[in-house]
């Protein structure tokens, strides 16, 4: 009785106290900074006069609107420039580290928070920036909130919050080679909704889960909020703590012994209940790619634009047309003649190592085909390095691609890489919504292999069918 | 905050699932600094034509460029946390949107903003859908958690009762868990610091990392 899940432990473990209306004040352990959902924030503060709870829980980047060539201040980009300036003079003020953008610890907040051991197995952690789900992956409870409650974060280091109801997400079978995590999480999202997930904290279990990198169970939680959910965890295990040991702000010596025992405690009970319960069988899975302005709006590659004609109900039908015409696409054709106009390797989803990796390993001894513009942006300078290092760098840049520093880049276009109107990419981000790459643009959703694989053939394409160049 | 209690007016129908964050505030304007006078660029790609001038959407067209009430499909809000989403909406005017169901963190950004976001299924939904077209004036009442069609009927609700209370009076959270809490929090913290000490990063650790790039 009373087996208790993963996030159940972490949640019971921050309970500050419960009010009789069913809602809790959560203690928030760590809380990331960045520009874009800050500055109201902060303002919020010194209107008030409140002073920070605990500085020592944040630290602080720019990354949204930072351009990935010119790095130097006063940037190129007015309101950017001011945005940047802003959080600056915020970090100062309130005694917060802030990382420059010239910094080798520089990067997505998603991407530096894992990177430099900021994000622990069992913590509770925060950003104004939804894809906070990603932190999860170290079986920590860390969630998008807007700048309010970020304010709040920084006032009392606590968060009034309802307990979200459990969805364990059971992963069956082996990714076949050529297929990603990417792929997982895309056919999840196709099969329970962009709202399936809403009101539950998602956990990801299963056989396929003890083989994933952290970095592939990363991508997986970040795009727990496109199925809806703020939250989705992995119980920490040996990859884990073989992927934290070390980091700069992991813990170390006594420490470090105290919290692996403590955080070997954490996975759920094998017999804990969850609210809901859903299984996926990763063998079976082929590379998919989003077709509408959705992420739910996804198909294997082999497959046709649907036609709404065949939807029965009205709403979705409706829903359909409307994709089709923003994207388009005409009813029924083959997915793979969907021509590509851009090509855009990196995000907080997919801009980490091994999918640099993996991308460099489908571009070696190919070109980019003539009508593409293809552009790699690291998640992190960590990455930017490490694959430079490899020479992994030299295999984007002969195949055509630019090699810039990082930031979000064109997942967002708050900086100056954007799609125009009526453009069309290949984007290994997390959201295809209208307008998302720049006002007008058409994305479609991949992994890294894939959208390496439509940068070489200038449309979509079966990864698979490239076959090997070495 | 300012408070919500009951309101009237007409409704904008958006008969539309999925309406997401950057459809209702593009990322581009979240490089602006503040809160005030972002309704403006509320929907803005959806009211404003590509090649200048206004569009038809129902935001643009009277009565329902006055509308305090927006109606619209399930899933709303979804996407991205920015809180300009509902600063956008309530600057507008808008200070209560009605659906089947909405984004999560849309959802509890409205609260701390005097809005009110409305989950309203089925039948019902559709019956407040056409009352919003009917462009006749619908009124929430937060108080008796009633929504009042044009024709008299009344579609009751359910909310949260803490959110509630928040809206009706006004609440500020912050200063509340300050003035209320702010002992027990103190004492869990100190426990929670003998229980995972690893989680605090006031032993110097910070600083050691960031001496050099430290901005103060
Ligand atoms: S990479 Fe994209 S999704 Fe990730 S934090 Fe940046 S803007 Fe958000």
């Amino acid at each position: 009785m009373n087996a208790k899940t993963l996030y159940e432990k972490v949640w019971q473990s921050h309970v500050v106290k419960e009010y009789d209306d069913g809602t809790s004040l959560l203690y928030i352990d760590r809380h990331l900074v960045q520009e874009v959902s800050s500055p109201q924030a902060f303002a919020g503060l010194i209107e008030q006069n409140r002073p920070l709870a605990r500085p020592s829980a944040h630290i602080s980047v720019a990354d949204h609107a930072v351009p990935t060539r010119d790095r130097h201040l006063p940037l190129a980009e007015g309101l950017a420039s001011r945005q940047v300036a802003r959080l600056i003079e915020n970090c100062k003020h309130f005694g917060i580290d802030y990382i420059e953008m010239t910094d080798d610890r520089h990067g997505i907040v998603h991407v530096i928070g894992p990177e430099l051991g900021f994000t622990l197995p069992g913590a509770t952690l925060v950003c104004g920036d939804s894809h906070t789900s990603t932190h999860g992956a170290f079986g920590t409870i860390a969630f998008g909130i807007g700048a309010s409650e970020c304010e709040c974060v920084f006032a009392t280091q606590t968060l009034r919050q309802k307990k979200q109801k459990t969805m364990r997400v059971t992963l069956n079978g082996a990714l076949q080679s050529g297929v990603a995590v990417k792929d997982i999480i895309l056919a999840l999202i196709a099969k329970i909704g962009t709202n399936g997930g809403v009101g539950y904290a998602i956990e990801y279990a299963g056989a396929a889960i003890a083989t994933l990198s952290m970095e592939a169970r990363m991508t997986l939680c970040n795009m727990s909020i496109e199925a809806g959910s703020r939250v989705g965890m992995v119980a920490p295990d040996e990859t884990t703590f073989s992927y934290l040991k070390g980091r700069p702000l992991a813990p170390t010596g006594n420490a470090w012994d105290a919290a692996i025992a403590h955080w070997r405690s954490l996975p759920s009970e094998p017999d804990a209940v969850f609210d809901r319960e859903v299984e996926l069988d990763v063998a079976t899975l082929s590379p998919h790619v989003s077709w509408g302005t959705n992420p739910g709006e996804t198909s294997p590659v082999s497959d046709h634009v649907p036609d709404p004609a065949s939807e029965s109900d009205p709403v979705r039908r409706g829903k359909i047309e409307r994709s089709l015409a923003y994207m388009d696409l005409k009813a029924g054709m083959p997915l793979e003649d969907i021509r590509i106009d851009h090509v855009f390797i990196g995000s907080c989803t997919n801009g980490r190592l091994e999918d640099m990796r993996i991308a460099a390993s489908v571009l070696k001894g190919r070109r980019v085909a003539p009508t593409v513009t293809a552009i790699a942006v690291p998640g992190s300078a960590s990455v930017r390095l490490q694959a430079e290092a490899e020479g992994l760098d030299l295999i984007f840049k002969e195949a055509g691609f630019e090699w810039r520093a990082s930031g979000c880049s064109m997942c967002v276009a708050m900086n100056d890489d954007r799609l125009k109107p009526g453009e069309r990419c290949a984007s290994t981000s997390n959201r295809n919504f209208e307008g998302r790459q720049g006002q007008g643009g058409r994305t479609h959703l991949m992994s890294p292999a894939m959208a390496a694989a439509a940068a070489i053939a200038g449309h979509l394409i079966d990864v698979r069918k490239l076959g090997s160049t070495n | 905050m300012q408070k919500f209690t009951k309101i009237t007016s007409v409704a904008a129908a958006l008969r539309e699932a999925d309406v997401d964050t950057d459809v209702i505030f593009p990322a581009r304007f979240l490089l602006l600094l503040d809160k005030a006078g972002l309704g403006k660029h509320l929907f803005h790609e959806r009211r404003n034509a590509r090649g200048g001038g206004k569009t038809d959407f129902v935001l643009n067209t009277a009565p329902f460029d006055k509308a305090e009430i927006l109606v619209a499909g399930s899933n709303f809000g979804s996407g991205s946390s920015r809180e300009q989403a509902v600063w956008a909406l309530t600057d507008f005017g808008i200070r209560c949107v009605i659906a089947p169901s909405f984004g999560e963190i849309f959802y509890s950004n409205c609260f701390k903003n005097g809005a009110l976001p409305l989950v309203i299924e089925g039948d019902a939904h559709e019956r407040v859908m056409l009352a919003a077209e009917s462009g006749k004036p619908l009124t929430v009442d937060l108080e008796a958690q009633t929504v009042v069609l044009p024709d008299g009927e009344g579609i009751g609700f359910e909310i949260d009762p803490y959110r509630r209370r928040t809206l009706m009076l006004g609440l500020d959270e912050i200063g509340s868990i300050l003035a209320d809490d702010a002992s027990e929090i103190a004492a869990f913290e100190a426990g929670h610091r003998k229980d995972q000490p690893w989680l605090f990063l006031d032993d110097g650790r910070l600083e050691r990392l960031f001496s050099g790039t430290r901005s103060s």
